[in-house]
């Protein structure tokens, strides 16, 4: 990418999320109770996970099964509410082996 | 001077975690093609980690999006703005003027969720200690993850990949399993996420607004059928 480029988007960006963080704690002194917007930014989070990682997911390694190798240790580790660091890590092990195991087949 | 040392101080265990988050972004960001000094520039100037990542998709599919990005940002991003009122709501009288613009910096879900912890409310020298160390962690993070994606062997890149899914999974999960709405808007948003990747005509949607378009709808569905209650325990 061209060097303009990159720093017109890291401009964008950068100024963003900057002003989503500033602009509250500037400005509002009053808490939110509307019940829709309170529960609205709760649920958020999870959404934008949830589509940023399926199917993403299935096609991070370059190989489909190494992939879900990695989806499956991960989910179950995960389930068992082991550190982030953790799941990454044995995530990557899983798929790492998998690939080196296609190699030999 | 004992306040900005307890920032430090807990802000050791958010600035570990960061390491290896960062890790991954750097790794990303130079197998999409950056330089090591743009995966730092990047991760200097936002501190987030989703909108980072989300970030990279749109700068790795080509220049001119720059609408696509903004709005990329806003939406994941949007969740900062709600952290940034509680805590406007915790801070002592320390915390003003030029202050708030230079703290508002550095709220990110961890720091916000390590100053809403605290007994007492927090003054600007702690909250300068506690955001310190996260974003050296941050940025270091990154350069190793830059310099590793161009050191390591492409078996061995090509696994690391999926690390930040991984994370991210881990985030979901739990408290998914707990609380039933969490789970429902989860299964929405990656259900409706799956449309986009194979179904005709709505997968030539690019990826940063098929993220808006799904989390919006899911977190819709959730804001409406499963309202949080005011101070009830939600789980998390």
């Amino acid at each position: 990418m061209e060097i303009k480029s990159f720093f017109i988007y890291l401009i964008i960006m950068a100024g963003v999320t900057y002003l989503i963080r500033m602009l509250p704690f500037v400005i509002f002194k009053g808490k939110i109770t509307n019940t829709f917007i309170k529960s609205f930014l709760y649920y958020i989070p999870y959404a934008v996970l949830g589509a940023m990682t399926f199917p993403a997911i299935i096609f991070s390694t370059g190989n489909y099964s190494s992939a879900v190798a990695g989806l499956i240790v991960a989910c179950v580790l995960a389930f068992r509410e082991k550190s982030l660091l953790t799941v990454a890590v044995f995530a990557c092990i899983a798929a790492l082996a998998v690939n080196i195991i296609c190699l030999y087949i | 001077m004992e306040d900005f040392k307890n920032g430090l101080k807990n802000g050791i265990p958010i600035a570990l975690g960061y390491l290896s988050v960062s890790f991954t972004f750097g790794l990303q960001a130079v197998n999409g093609g950056m330089n090591w000094w743009q995966a730092v520039l990047i991760s200097l100037t936002n501190v987030t980690s989703a909108g980072q990542f989300a970030g990279l998709d749109i700068m790795t599919a080509g220049a001119g999006l720059w609408f696509e990005m903004a709005c990329t940002q806003f939406i994941i991003n949007i969740r900062y703005s709600l952290m940034s009122l509680s805590l406007s709501q915790k801070t002592d009288p320390s915390i003003r003027g030029i202050h708030r613009f230079l703290i508002a910096f550095g709220i990110t879900d961890e720091i916000f969720a390590v100053a809403m912890g605290s007994p007492n409310d927090v003054s600007n020298k702690y909250m300068y200690g506690l955001i310190c160390l996260p974003v050296l962690g941050w940025c270091s993070g990154t350069l190793l993850g830059a310099a590793a994606g161009q050191l390591l062997p492409e078996i061995i890149r090509s696994a690391l990949n999926i690390a930040i899914y991984g994370m991210f999974i881990a985030i979901i999960l739990p408290p998914a399993r707990k609380n039933k709405a969490v789970m429902v808007v989860v299964i929405i948003s990656v259900s409706l996420s799956c449309c986009f990747k194979w179904l005709p005509l709505l997968n030539s949607v690019s990826s940063g607004f098929v993220i808006i378009i799904c989390a919006v709808i899911a977190a819709v569905a959730g804001a409406i059928f499963f309202p949080i209650k005011e101070e009830k325990n939600d789980g998390n």
